[in-house]
C-alpha cells in the first residue's frame, strides 16, 4: 500500500490537473466568443442603420417632422424667433438642470445654447433620456396642464419629464440629461442628413 | 372463469416488466425516497398548497406554451397578426392562449404566496438556506421568463415595456450603452430582439426553470420540510426510524394537494373563461395595438407582478440609484437567512416586533404594487418613497429587531389537532 503511494508522483499529477483545467477553461472561453458575439448587431442590422436624408424646405415655422433613423424617432423642429428667444431667457435657464449641456450627449457642434448647427433647425432624438419613452411636443407656452410659466418644449407622458425648445431637461424631473442630439449635417440649404457628423471647425 | 384465471397472469407479467425496468433504472428507490417514504410534518396548513400549485402552473405553462409555438411566428412582421390568428382562427386557440396568459399571472400569485409562507414560518432559516436561495433563483428566472414572454405578442405595451426594461441596463457606468445594444442586437427593439427573446422564452429559460425546480425539491428533501411551528421533526424519531410527527408525502399530501389543485383550477378556469384580461391587469389594453416604435402608450406600466419594483424605480429621483434600489429590492431576499438572528423560526413563537415588521412589509409590497400601476403625481411619489423606506427597513433592520424580539418558547413537538 505504502509502496503504491510512493510510486504516485503527486507533483506531476497536480501539474497535469492544473494544466488540463487551464487549457479546458481557455477552450471554453474561446468557444463562448462566437456565441456571445452573435448577439451583436448583424451586418444587415448595421446596413439598415445607415444615414437618412430629409428635405426640410417645406417644414413650416413652429412645425415638427418625425423621421425614423435606426428605429428611433428623430424630431426636426423649425423654430420660430419667439421659440429661439426662450432659449436665452434667464427665467427658463434657471429652471434647467444642464443648461450648458455639460453632462448630456450631443456632437461637439451642438454643445451650445441652441443645441444645433443653425438656430432655426433643432434635430434631436425623440427618446426620453429617462427610460426611452417618446416625448410629445408641447410648443405652446402657458400650457393648461404644464402650468402658466411653461415656456414651450417637450413633455414625456410616461414619467412627466420636461424639456425646453432645445431639448434641455428641467430640474426635478426623472430624466437625468438633455434629449440626445444625433450626428447630422446639412447637405445643402434644405436637406438634412442624419447619421453623419457635420464637419465644423 | 377463464377471465379470472388470466387476470393475475397479466398482472404478473406487468409486474415482471416493472421489475425488469426497476433493476435497470432504480425508480422504486427514487419513488420511496421522494414520494411514498418522504416524511413531511403532519401539521401542514393552507399555506403549504402553493408549492405544488406552482408546479402545476409550470406544467400548464409548458403544455400551453408548446401548443402556442405551433402557430406563433416570432417576427416583427407576423407576430401580432399570428397572435390574432391564434385567437380567432385556430380551433380552441383562444383557450390555449388565455390559459397561458392567465397562467403567467397565476404563477406570480402562487409564487408570492409561497414566498410569504417562507417569511411567516422562517422556512429560509438554517438548515434550509440553500432551498431558499434556489427558490430565489427560480423567482429571478421566472421574472426573466415573464419579461421575455411579454414582448412576444408584439403589442405596443410589449414593445415599450421591453424598451424601458432593456434601457435599465444602460445606467451601468462605462459598458451600459454597448450592453444595451448587445441585448437588443440592434439600435432599437427590433425583429432581431423579438427573435432572440422568443428563443430565450421557449428554450433557454424553461430549461433553466425545470432544472432549478428539480434542484429546489432535491435540496428540500435532503433537509426536510419546515412547518407552521418551525419545529425540526427529524429530531424526534420513532422506533421505525421515521419522524414521529411526520407522515408519508404519498398518500397523505398527494391527496391534500389534489383538493388544493381542484379549488385552484376553479379560480383559474373562472379567470380564463370570464375575465381573461382581468380589466387590463393581466392583458393590458395598450397591447391590443401593434408595436409602434414611434409612439409611446399613454401610461407605461408593467404587468401587476412587477409593479412593486417599478414603483421603487420611479420613487428615486436619480436614475442610476433608482435602478440599483430596484435590483436590491429583488435581491435582498437572498440574504434573509443571515439577516434573521431570531432563535425561533415560526411567526407563532415570534414577538410583536417581528410581526409588526412583517405586516408593514406585506402592506408596503401591496401598496407599492398599487402605486406602480398609477400615473405619477407628487402625492403618489411621496407615498412610494415612504413605502420604499418601509420595504427596505424590513431587511436592513432585521439583524437588530429579530435579536431583541421577545420570543415564546418553541414546543418540542408540532401542535396538531385531529380533525
Amino acid at each position: 500500500m505504502s509502496a503504491e503511494a510512493e510510486r504516485i508522483d503527486g507533483g506531476r499529477r497536480h501539474f497535469l490537473l492544473v494544466a488540463t483545467t487551464v487549457t479546458g477553461v481557455a477552450g471554453l472561453a474561446a468557444t463562448a466568443v462566437p456565441f456571445l458575439a452573435s448577439w451583436k448587431p448583424s451586418a444587415r442590422a448595421q446596413a439598415l442603420g445607415a444615414p437618412v436624408e430629409q428635405d426640410v424646405s417645406k417644414l413650416e415655422p413652429g412645425g415638427v417632422l418625425k423621421v425614423n433613423w435606426r428605429g428611433q424617432a428623430i424630431f426636426i423642429v423649425r423654430r420660430t424667433p419667439e421659440m429661439i428667444a426662450t432659449l436665452s431667457d434667464p427665467k427658463v435657464i434657471a429652471q434647467l438642470r444642464d443648461p450648458n449641456s455639460e453632462e448630456s450627449e450631443q456632437p461637439e457642434y451642438a454643445k451650445n445654447e441652441i443645441r444645433a448647427l443653425r438656430p432655426e433647425f433643432l434635430v434631436l432624438v425623440g427618446v426620453c433620456t429617462h427610460l426611452g419613452c417618446a416625448p410629445i411636443d408641447r410648443f405652446q407656452p402657458q400650457d393648461a396642464e404644464l402650468g402658466a410659466d411653461w415656456p414651450g418644449g417637450f413633455y414625456c407622458p410616461c414619467h412627466g419629464s420636461r424639456f425646453d425648445m432645445a431639448g434641455r431637461v428641467f430640474k426635478d424631473v426623472p430624466a437625468p440629461t438633455n434629449l440626445r442630439i444625433p450626428p447630422y449635417r446639412f447637405l445643402n440649404e434644405s436637406v438634412i442628413q442624419i447619421g453623419v457628423d457635420a464637419e465644423v471647425a | 372463469m377463464s377471465a379470472t384465471m388470466q387476470a393475475p397472469a397479466r398482472r404478473g407479467r406487468l409486474a415482471a416488466i416493472a421489475e425488469w425496468c426497476d433493476q435497470r433504472l432504480g425508480y422504486s428507490r427514487f419513488l420511496k425516497q421522494h414520494v411514498t417514504e418522504y416524511y413531511a410534518p403532519k401539521n401542514f396548513n393552507f399555506w403549504y398548497y402553493f408549492g405544488s400549485l406552482a408546479l402545476l402552473v409550470l406544467v400548464i405553462q409548458i403544455v400551453t406554451g408548446i401548443f402556442l409555438t405551433m402557430n406563433y411566428k416570432p417576427s416583427a412582421e407576423d407576430a401580432f397578426a399570428s397572435v390574432e390568428y391564434i385567437m380567432r382562427d385556430v380551433e380552441w386557440g383562444w383557450l390555449i392562449r388565455y390559459m397561458h396568459s392567465t397562467g403567467a399571472s397565476a404563477f406570480f400569485v402562487v409564487v408570492y404566496l409561497h414566498m410569504f409562507r417562507g417569511l411567516m414560518y422562517g422556512s429560509y432559516k438554517n438548515p434550509r438556506e440553500l432551498v431558499w436561495i434556489l427558490g430565489m433563483l427560480i423567482y429571478l428566472c421566472l421574472m426573466a421568463e415573464a419579461f421575455f414572454g411579454y414582448l412576444l405578442p408584439w403589442g405596443n405595451m410589449s414593445y415599450w415595456g421591453a424598451q424601458v426594461i432593456v434601457s435599465l441596463f444602460g445606467v451601468i457606468p462605462g459598458i451600459g450603452e454597448s450592453l444595451v445594444e448587445w441585448i437588443r442586437g440592434d439600435y432599437y427593439i427590433s425583429d432581431i430582439t423579438l427573435n432572440r427573446f422568443f428563443a430565450l422564452h421557449v428554450i433557454a429559460l424553461p430549461l433553466a426553470l425545470i432544472f432549478l425546480v428539480v434542484v429546489h425539491i432535491l435540496a428540500l428533501h435532503e433537509v426536510g420540510s419546515n412547518n407552521p411551528d418551525g419545529v425540526e421533526i427529524k429530531q424526534l424519531k420513532g422506533p421505525d426510524g421515521h419522524p414521529v410527527d411526520g407522515i408519508p408525502f404519498h398518500p397523505y399530501y398527494t391527496v391534500k394537494d389534489l383538493v388544493g389543485i381542484t379549488v385552484f383550477l376553479m379560480f383559474f378556469a373562472g379567470v380564463v373563461f370570464f375575465a381573461p384580461e382581468m380589466g387590463g391587469y393581466f392583458l393590458e389594453h395598450a397591447n391590443f395595438q401593434p408595436a409602434n416604435p414611434l409612439q409611446t402608450p399613454e401610461n407605461i406600466a408593467p404587468v401587476w407582478y412587477f409593479t412593486p419594483f417599478y414603483a421603487i424605480l420611479r420613487a428615486v429621483p436619480n436614475k442610476f440609484l433608482g435602478v440599483v434600489l430596484m435590483a436590491l429590492a429583488v435581491i435582498s431576499f437572498v440574504f434573509l437567512p443571515w439577516l434573521d438572528r431570531s432563535k425561533v423560526k415560526s411567526i407563532r413563537y415570534r414577538g410583536w416586533i417581528y410581526k409588526t415588521f412583517l405586516f408593514s412589509f406585506a402592506v408596503s409590497f401591496i401598496a407599492l404594487g398599487y402605486l406602480g400601476l398609477q400615473h405619477v403625481t407628487p402625492a403618489y411619489t411621496y407615498a412610494a418613497r415612504f413605502f420604499t423606506v418601509v420595504y427596505f427597513a424590513f431587511f436592513i433592520l432585521m439583524p437588530w429587531y429579530t435579536k431583541i424580539d421577545p420570543t415564546k418558547p418553541v414546543p418540542e413537538r408540532v401542535t396538531y389537532h385531529a380533525h
